[in-house]
């Protein structure tokens, strides 16, 4: 089990003739089992910062690690959910969620268990031969992440997984993804530009600006989603509680500061 | 090649393909069969069946027609299938490697502006006139377009998948095997359409210098026995098997297309 470690982590990009600077100075800790959202205008770098803990990118300068080890490369241990779901429009449903466990080596019998654990876990059963065209798009979004708890990561990183839903799939998603930390918690990261959305799924919500893109707040959730039981109440619910409320009306000043402040 | 604002319905198109092949032999006929060009010069679509009707009855050359369109066959398969066996992974794999793509690219790019027909001195010097020289001019007409639709193919495919592959702990052998081929496969099929072409044009080409059997040899030997129809007749064989070719290529390019037409 791994935290994830952001130490000082600056990342530049060439841009033109001369750089962009996307992240700055960034120091953050996501605990093991934790569940930290990111949200920020966009340019803010949160997913570059994302990226930069699945090893698709690397820091400019400073240090990230997972488990106490640096990352120099995409591994299983770092599940991915990306926005555009990024399933293999040519592999069923089947071999979609079973592709990273047939890289491990794992036997028939072993994938096709994990397949029908998280078909199940999905409420996707008899969906095995279909292929991802024929799905909609949040049945498209449950594979991808049943795809990244079958390999067993310890740690998940989520780029904006519901950015392409519908309102109502989306809310559908986020009970069901609290549901299945619950069952099956594990350290995650998850990018969002959804202010609702980080409120009701995170235990910490991270608030990042932009140009460059540097941390301006960290609100934390947890205690008050225990306090007041969230996770065994319905979404909507929740979403009217006034700690809920105070919470978003709090983020959005924030975020509409910054909006305001650079354009 | 019908426009999207031209396509015939399909009595038409049929009508309209007959017209144009009647037309065709017709005017040929009439020539032919005119005194204005000498039956040594121009021998009438009849006598150019029936040279090769009888060819396929009595064996010229040494075989029979339908040995010698084999013997063609069988070289034109190993040089396709040479050139697609290495032309398509190398394509992949300088898809996928920086390195390899620099490295090979400049070399490809000169090398492949050379006709095939301009191997044919080095195939027979290197792999004799048997079966190895003209199995190299094929390969040096078919590679290029394996190489390069795979290569394009493999470019074009979408950068989440590989980084999706990776994160789920894919190495480079399954990304090139599972991502890679897959999701190229639409182009190089039709790389391997336009391949099996210029294959099967070099293969006549290399056939009129080298080998002792096949098609281009009938033609050759023909030319010789100063008979034009039989000169023709290989023609016409060579046009109806490349058409052949071609209509099974197209239909497999059909059908990667309808199955894989909601990738990308």
């Amino acid at each position: 089990m791994k935290n994830i470690a952001f130490e000082d982590v600056t990342k530049v990009f060439p841009r033109g003739g001369g750089t962009f600077t996307a992240i700055e100075r960034i120091t953050l800790d996501v605990a093991e089992k934790e569940f930290v959202a990111i949200v920020g205008p966009s340019g803010c770098g949160k997913t570059t910062l994302m990226r930069m803990a699945a090893g698709l990118e690397f820091p400019s300068s400073g240090s990230v690690s997972v488990g106490g080890r640096a990352v120099t490369a995409p591994g299983p241990d770092r599940a991915v959910v990306f926005q555009q779901f990024a399933l293999f429009p040519w592999k069923t449903v089947r071999d979609n969620i079973a592709f990273g466990l047939k890289c491990k080596g794992a036997s028939r019998a072993e994938q096709d268990d994990a397949v029908r654990k998280y078909l199940e876990l999905m409420g996707m059963q008899g969906t095995e031969d279909s292929f991802p065209h024929q799905l909609s798009g949040g049945m498209q979004q449950r594979v991808a992440i049943a795809r990244s708890y079958a390999i067993d990561p310890d740690v998940l990183l989520m780029d904006e997984p519901f950015g392409a839903l519908d309102a109502q799939t989306r809310t559908v998603m986020q009970e069901e993804l609290i549901r299945l930390s619950r069952f099956n918690p594990r350290t995650v990261l998850f990018i969002t530009h959804s202010v609702d959305e980080a409120v009701y799924l995170a235990d910490r919500v991270v608030v990042l600006a932009r140009n460059p893109g540097r941390i301006r707040e960290i609100l934390d959730v947890a205690a008050t989603r225990r306090a007041e039981e969230w996770d065994a109440r319905a979404i909507e619910e929740v979403m009217d509680l006034p700690s809920f409320t105070g919470m978003r009306t709090h983020l959005w000043k924030l975020l509409r500061e910054q909006i305001a402040g650079t354009e | 090649m019908a426009a999207v604002n031209r396509t015939a319905r399909p009595g038409e198109l049929l009508l309209l393909t007959a017209l144009g092949a009647a037309l065709f032999f017709g005017g040929w006929q009439a020539l032919a069969a005119s005194d204005l060009v000498s039956k040594q010069v121009l021998p009438s679509p009849l006598a150019v069946l029936e040279a090769g009707w009888t060819m396929t009855q009595k064996p010229f050359a040494g075989n029979l027609l339908q040995a010698h369109i084999l013997a063609s066959l069988q070289r034109f398969a190993m040089g396709f299938g040479l050139a697609a066996l290495i032309g398509v992974p190398l394509g992949l794999v300088m898809g996928r490697y920086r390195v390899i793509d620099d490295a090979v690219s400049p070399i490809f790019e000169g090398l492949r502006f050379i006709a095939p027909l301009a191997w044919v001195p080095f195939a027979a010097l290197w792999f004799g006139t048997g079966i190895g020289g003209p199995v190299m001019v094929i390969f040096a007409g078919a590679f290029p377009p394996c190489v390069i639709n795979a290569y394009r193919g493999a470019q074009l495919v979408e950068t989440r998948l590989v980084e999706a592959a990776q994160t789920l702990g894919a190495r480079n052998v399954r990304i090139i095997a599972e991502v890679l081929l897959p999701g190229a496969l639409p182009s190089i099929v039709a790389g391997l359409r336009v391949s099996a072409g210029l294959a099967w044009q070099s293969l006549i080409g290399a056939e009129l210098i080298v080998v002792s059997a096949g098609i281009g040899y009938v033609m050759v030997q023909g030319q010789s026995n100063l008979s034009p129809a039989i000169v023709m007749a290989g023609m016409l064989a060579v046009g109806a098997v490349g058409l052949a070719i071609d209509v099974l290529l197209r239909l497999a390019e059909r059908t990667v297309r309808k199955r894989w037409g909601h990738v990308a």
